[in-house]
């Protein structure tokens, strides 16, 4: 008589993994991280590895406090994506500090504290983002116009936006009113304002062939990478095809009725941050609805309110407030699109 | 005849590798007679068959040694001749690894057969009845894995559209009903044609995946060549678990069995192709169900190959007949990758529903990866065959609310494993669905036992109350009485008289002196 060890059904193994997911999406946001520093500078980097590093930092400790292990849950790379995506939101030149508190809210608070991974309600990045959006307007509102197009006298090279990270200020001779400038979702706000019609404030450099000079291109580049991320299957399509569509939908509707104030969805759908929003920030699993029908109601959810934030809210670009307002509908949406089961009546 | 009937889809499920070449390079044979065989008592759904022998008595190939017992029930018969050595207890393939009643043959090698059925070749002249008591009288099951009586499947009543014959054979490893095509195409198609004379119906469709082509030209050419119409031969997309039942119907007609009904509900019938097999054997030869084909397959076996076996065959003689283990041997699985359950040892026999020996190395089974949170991906919602949610549902049974795993239909899982499959959180989530339904069906056993005895207890407490308030009652009206009396001297005089020449006259008859005194 020989004897065998036990296994359960299935004796198949799966492949996909956590980490080989989340490392697709770092790899997948490649080509927008090389066309942002084209744009806007190599801001970005550093941003980015600031935010990594305490996001790991502060992962790490929360697990050690919680006596939790530490290394497969730091290798999972949900640390390290959270903080990327943070990155991705700041503005390039952005004071250590404030990208340091963000990484630590974001993974201390949203995450952490909830139950670590996989139990957190709020995306961490948004949630992140959004204190510091609050909390540091002014260091959230120092913008840089795409480069290379004459639309600022200066440029911040390497050597400035280090200067800038470590002390939060600018090195002589640079200032905000040289290299500066406002987003161009914010212009078109303060110049709507201002009773300005849409085609006027489109005339200018700040806009380019369908959405904001620089900003198109980003976009695009994130696309990309998200259209890869559907191929290779590590996120499904609903999502991201229900947040532009409910961005694009009222955007056309507005447009279509008044094209001197509203403008056109194009221009909504290649500005801020859609792109990055629709396949990235809100295709995150965890804190999204689960089922298909439920996330084209999440999806759809947070391009209207991207749109209304935009259109009548008071911040110029509202796809943080839309995810997180989102977030909070997620057990509701779950409970109410169960699809039918087999074998149940229609 | 295949190829351009309309098919549908059904949600969910993926394409496995097959792994089938391994075991399909050499031709069907029969494996000698063991020794001893050993035949469990229960290799059915349904209560367990009553041996009907005894130890010392000589049987012969095909004798019935167990009587079905019970309308869901199957006979078990002698797979050799020889002598009944022992009636008790022997460990059987089963997922519990619990013992169970077998009878044990000491073969004597002369394979004498039985006599006692004839072949009814004439059974186009029979009618339904006496063709499922043959089927039945010859113990025959579904040999698909599940091994459900098939005479109580073939008594549906009227109303049936359609027969189908599942060779779909959609599990990873699994090669049996292959071979058997290949080898006895005939003989499942004159399996079919018995089955529709007793179902009195006029279409039968065999149901095979399209990467068996030998087994398809095998069967297609042995349906052209008996020029039978009212048999289809179907081909569909090997996607897994398009062979189970509830899946391959919606494959072939687009509609949904019930959830709590049977394919017959619909109109159709689902057999395997190695049952239709049997059916044969048992009608047109007189043979009773004493063999079957079975898969030996897995990098822990020497040669992996399909035999064709005599049932109680012990396993470990199974194995020596394709070469023995190899070095790599490390889990005996019974069924295929996805669906088989882990044998702790092999000795124990070849029972009916045995349509796969997986031997696997560590190659073949690996580990399974330590489990992570799950991150909601919603992949296994996407994979499931049913339409489930997973996700959700692990997620209720690990914060062991049973009323919402229920609510959420737990009880449609087929238990497929896709769900598994697909989980970056490598979460064992067909093990998280084997404990809910276990621990529901616990629950509400508990639940039954607990009404019982609480319905008793009220029973009681109410007889107690009763008998309570009638002596109060009693007690009541005869303080009354007496209360009444107090107010009337005369009255209370004479009933204190009255209840002292009672106590004297009971006291008078044993002692009458004492009285006097």
């Amino acid at each position: 008589m020989r004897t065998f060890e036990r296994t359960m059904a299935p004796h198949l193994r799966p492949a996909a993994s956590i980490p080989r997911l989340m490392g697709e999406v770092l790899i997948a946001l490649l080509p927008a991280t090389v066309a942002y520093v084209w744009y806007f500078g190599p801001g970005l980097l550093l941003n980015m590895a600031v935010a990594t590093a305490v996001a790991v930092a502060a992962e790490a400790a929360v697990l050690a406090v919680r006596n939790r292990e530490v290394m497969p849950r730091l290798q999972d790379l949900t640390a390290v994506l959270s903080a990327v995506l943070l990155a991705f939101a700041l503005p390039p030149l952005t004071p250590w500090w404030v990208t340091a508190t963000g990484a630590a809210f974001a993974i201390v608070f949203a995450k952490q504290l909830y139950g670590g991974l996989g139990y957190n309600p709020f995306n961490p990045a948004m949630a992140g983002y959004v204190v510091l959006l609050i909390s540091f307007p002014a260091e959230m509102t120092h913008w840089l116009p795409p480069s290379g197009l004459g639309l600022a006298p200066e440029r911040a090279d390497l050597f400035a936006s280090l200067t800038y990270l470590f002390t939060s200020h600018l090195p002589n001779p640079l200032g905000w009113d040289s290299i500066g400038g406002a987003t161009p979702l914010d212009e078109v706000k303060t110049q709507l304002a201002l009773a300005r019609t849409v085609d006027e404030i489109r005339s200018t450099a700040l806009y380019g062939d369908f959405g904001a000079r620089g900003w198109e291109w980003v976009n695009n580049y994130v696309a990309l990478g998200g259209i890869w991320l559907i191929y290779r299957r590590v996120i499904q399509w609903h999502i991201p095809v229900a947040v532009l569509l409910g961005l694009i939908v009222p955007a056309t509707v507005f447009y279509l009725v008044e094209p001197g104030n509203y403008p056109p969805p194009a221009f909504h759908v290649f500005s801020g941050a859609v792109m990055l929003g629709a396949f990235f920030i809100a295709t995150d699993p965890v804190s999204a609805a689960t089922t298909g029908r439920g996330r084209l109601i999440y999806g759809a959810g947070i391009g209207v309110l991207t749109y209304v934030i935009r259109t009548w809210g008071g911040y110029p670009d509202g796809l943080a407030f839309a995810v997180l307002l989102m977030n909070m509908a997620v057990p509701a949406i779950d409970r109410y699109t169960v699809p039918r089961v087999y074998g149940h009546g229609r | 005849m295949s190829g351009d009937k309309r098919l549908w889809q059904f949600h969910g499920g993926m394409p496995l590798p097959g792994h089938k070449r391994v075991s399909t390079s050499i031709p069907l044979e029969a494996t000698g007679i063991p020794e001893m065989l050993i035949h469990p008592l229960s290799q059915h759904v349904g209560s367990p068959a009553e041996a009907i022998v005894a130890p010392g008595e000589r049987v012969l190939r095909g004798q019935p040694v167990a009587r079905a017992t019970g309308y869901v029930g199957s006979p078990v018969h002698a797979g050799s001749s020889g002598t009944v050595v022992e009636v008790g207890s022997r460990p059987v393939p089963h997922p519990s690894g619990l013992s169970a009643d077998c009878v044990v043959i000491r073969t004597d090698g002369e394979d004498a057969p039985f006599t006692g059925y004839d072949a009814l070749t004439n059974y186009e002249t029979l009618n339904a009845p006496a063709l499922r008591a043959r089927v039945r009288e010859c113990g025959i099951v579904g040999l698909g894995g599940a091994a459900f009586p098939t005479s109580v499947k073939l008594n549906v009543g009227v109303g049936l559209k359609s027969l189908i014959l599942n060779a779909a054979e959609c599990e990873p490893y699994i090669s049996c009903d292959d071979m058997l095509l290949r080898h006895r195409a005939a003989d499942v198609v004159a399996g079919a044609q018995v089955m529709l004379h007793a179902l009195e119906i006029r279409h039968c469709c065999i149901a095979i995946e399209e990467d068996k082509p030998e087994a398809l030209e095998a069967l297609t050419a042995r349906v052209a060549e008996i020029g039978d119409t009212r048999i289809e031969v179907v081909t569909m997309p090997a996607i897994y678990p398009a062979g189970g039942e509830r899946q391959l119907i919606q494959v072939l007609t687009g509609h949904e069995v019930p959830a709590d009904g049977i394919p017959a509900d619909i109109g159709y019938l689902c057999q395997n192709v190695g049952t239709a097999a049997a059916v044969a054997s048992a009608v047109l030869r007189g043979e009773p169900l004493i063999s079957r084909v079975v898969t030996v397959t897995g990098s822990g076996v020497r040669q992996p190959r399909n035999l064709d076996v005599r049932l109680g065959t012990p396993i470990a003689k199974v194995i020596d007949a394709c070469g023995g283990y190899t070095e790599s041997a490390r889990h005996l699985i019974m069924g295929g990758a996805m669906m088989g359950f882990p044998l702790n040892h092999d000795d124990m026999p070849l029972i009916k529903a045995t349509n796969c020996l997986f031997v696997a190395s560590a190659e073949d089974v690996r580990p399974r990866p330590p489990e992570q949170p799950c991150i909601r991906c919603g992949e296994c919602a996407r994979a499931c065959p049913a339409s489930l949610l997973p996700q959700q549902l692990q997620w209720s049974t690990r914060a062991e609310d049973f009323d919402e795993v229920e609510a959420l239909n737990l009880y449609d899982c087929i238990e497929c494993g896709c769900c598994d499959l697909v989980c970056p959180s490598h979460i064992p989530l067909t093990q998280y669905f084997r404990y809910a339904k276990t621990e529901i069906w616990n629950r509400r056993q508990e639940r039954a036992r607990s009404d019982h005895a609480r319905n008793r207890f009220e029973a009681r407490k109410t007889r107690i109350d009763l008998e309570e308030a009638e002596r109060k009652r009693r007690l009541e009206a005869k303080t009354r009485a007496l209360g009444k009396a107090s107010q009337d001297e005369d009255t209370r005089k004479a009933m204190i008289d009255e209840v002292m020449k009672r106590v004297r006259e009971r006291k008078t008859p044993d002692s009458a002196e004492d009285t006097r005194e």
